[in-house]
């Protein structure tokens, strides 16, 4: 029996790679042998490194530079680099989603996005995923001869494999397309400290009932270690970044801990996050939308609440 | 100008959404046009006013059931100037690249009677969520794909998207014809007035089945999809929930709840 080759397209910001790729490489692992690709320039050799730990046969290097922002240009490179690969991993990104159509187009693969898990049933990849704002489990089956999972954050813990895999680089060249779009002008949106959003392990999310200040919430998120998130109406009145808007239409996160301060939760904030590990909401309304998914709920005002759980859970921390 | 817009029977986002023998249960009572292509019509129509009259013409183009009329119904109320409901029991159970393949079938069919500068969608549908059938749809009709637009202009024949990436804002440009995905950052959706709902309810929709617009119908459909769905089960309910009223101690007990859960 031949194994079964996976590839993992790297996410990588510059030169650090992003961690829901070792989640993906260790889902990998799971289903047959991982082999990484990694898109954009050249990895330095702790990256090369840091992906045979998880378990990399190969780097397949596609050194493609910026033209990786492109889902068609990146979907061509990436169906070379991954003939021989029975599924192809991605997480699960708005572009990613548009790479791995594009992918499908190319290769005849059978796609399923926003997955929570995938394994290998009787030849065929069957994926998990939670719709419908997390209120049904899905499982769907790949039919194609090639499969393509787009996995989101947080849903495989990952660890480095028993032994580590090879981790050779491997150069691919493809002949890049012609493109009907151009690409005029790039504007890096400035990061902020800390795990990007939708891969954070914790998110402390303020909506209306901040009135606009997020010190609290920023206080909290810096005591759990996690990241600010916030809801639509939080982004409209503008009081804090488009980026930071969790739901269908921003970011949809899957925490280990999801904290909601002063967020009703509309239909639209918690389709973003209800597949959340642990809910926890407060809210002075005590008919909110959001008690109705919260494991715990304290029906208050943030700004009394708030305080005092920073105060004693910096007091847990001493102890 | 001629724009075509893709519009989606969804089943209404405050409604009990289910699955029905491994597909959406889609019924006209708790449906609605998908709530994101309030946008790409909007788009569709600003285009339009911004051009001297009779300059530009709206599609709207909706696939599904007998149900789905209603999408491009409420199409027609926001102000569109013609609606397709392409219906055919072949096309249940289609995947996203079988969606793409009837979509696009109907634009060329449009075709027929002149040009199709631009096809807008919205940015994903609120049941699945995918936001595939747009990239899907560009590539089956060959043009430029703008996707995930927060922002759309049209000059001299090229159009001109800004979209928001969680590493960047960039700005995308490429020449008609073209395919646009908008977000709902891009404009705020009008609300029908009493005047187009009264002149919608004469306006024809033009029914086609797969035939019409020459579609193979076992290249679409469920034994076409390349997934299926083997099973769908309402997740369990969170257990053991605890809702506290603050008497002075909230926080407190908050605290206490997340070293005991070990989430600290």
């Amino acid at each position: 029996m031949t194994d079964t080759i996976v590839a993992v397209l790297v996410e990588h910001r510059g030169n650090e790679i992003a961690q829901p790729t070792f989640e993906a490489l260790t889902l990998a692992r799971s289903i047959g042998s991982p082999v990484a690709v990694w898109m954009g320039e050249e990895p330095p050799a702790d990256a090369v490194t840091a992906l045979g730990e998880y378990g990399a046969a190969e780097v397949r290097v596609l050194a493609i530079g910026e033209r990786a922002r492109h889902p068609k240009t990146a979907s061509v490179v990436l169906a070379a680099a991954t003939g021989d690969a029975a599924l192809v991993l991605v997480v699960s990104t708005f572009l990613n989603k548009e790479l791995a159509t594009h992918l499908a187009l190319a290769t005849g693969a059978g796609v399923v996005v926003d997955a929570s898990g995938a394994a290998l049933v009787d030849g065929r990849i069957v994926a998990q995923q939670t719709v419908f704002a997390a209120a049904w489990n899905v499982r769907t089956r790949v039919n194609a001869d090639r499969a393509i999972v787009a996995v989101r954050p947080n849903t495989t813990q990952a660890t480095p494999a028993d032994t580590a895999g090879a981790a050779e680089v491997v150069g691919v060249l493809v002949a890049l397309p012609e493109l009907r779009e151009t690409i005029v002008t790039v504007t890096p949106v400035t990061r902020e400290e800390g795990v990007p959003l939708s891969e954070a392990a914790v998110v402390v999310a303020g909506g209306r009932g901040t009135s606009g200040d997020y010190t609290l919430v920023r206080e909290l998120a810096g005591v759990l270690g996690g990241a600010v998130g916030a809801s639509r109406d939080a982004t409209d009145e503008g009081w804090i970044s488009h980026e930071h808007m969790v739901g269908q239409t921003g970011v949809t996160v899957t925490p280990v801990l999801y904290v909601a301060c002063g967020i009703s939760g509309a239909v639209h904030h918690r389709g973003g996050m209800q597949a959340s590990g642990t809910i926890v909401a407060v809210n002075i309304d005590p008919d909110a939308p959001i008690f109705e998914i919260a494991d715990f709920g304290v029906v208050g005002d943030l700004h009394d609440v708030l305080p005092q759980a920073i105060e004693a859970l910096k007091a847990h921390r001493e102890v | 100008m001629r724009i075509v817009v893709t519009v989606k029977f969804v089943p209404d986002l405050q409604s009990t959404r289910s699955f029905t023998d491994g597909t959406v249960t889609r019924t006209a009572d708790d449906g609605t046009m998908n709530e994101l292509d309030e946008n790409a019509v909007e788009a569709a129509l600003q285009l339009r006013e911004a051009l001297p009259e009779g300059e530009a013409e709206v599609y709207a183009v909706t696939v599904g059931g007998p149900d789905a009329v209603a999408a491009v119904r409420k199409a027609l109320q926001l102000g569109v100037d013609h609606a397709v409901h392409v219906s055919d029991e072949a096309i249940a159970g289609s995947d996203v690249f079988g969606t793409a393949r009837v979509l696009a079938a109907a634009v060329r069919q449009i075709e027929k009677d002149g040009p199709v500068d631009l096809v807008i969608t919205g940015m994903a549908a609120l049941d699945a969520l995918t936001s595939m059938v747009p990239t899907a749809l560009a590539a089956d009709l060959d043009v430029a794909q703008l996707t995930l637009a927060s922002s759309l202009t049209v000059a001299d024949g090229v159009a001109t998207i800004e979209r928001h990436m969680p590493d960047a804002h960039e700005t995308v440009t490429a020449k008609l014809p073209a395919l646009v995905s908008v977000t709902d950052e891009a404009n705020k959706p009008r609300y029908p007035n009493f005047k187009l709902i009264m002149a919608a309810r004469t306006k024809p929709v033009a029914t086609w089945s797969l035939a019409d617009i020459g579609v193979d119908p076992a290249s679409v459909g469920a034994l076409a999809s390349r997934t299926t769905v083997i099973d769908a089960l309402p997740q369990p309910p969170r257990e053991n929930r605890v809702l506290v009223t603050d008497k002075g101690d909230g926080g407190t007990q908050l605290a206490q709840f997340l070293i005991e859960r070990g989430l600290v």
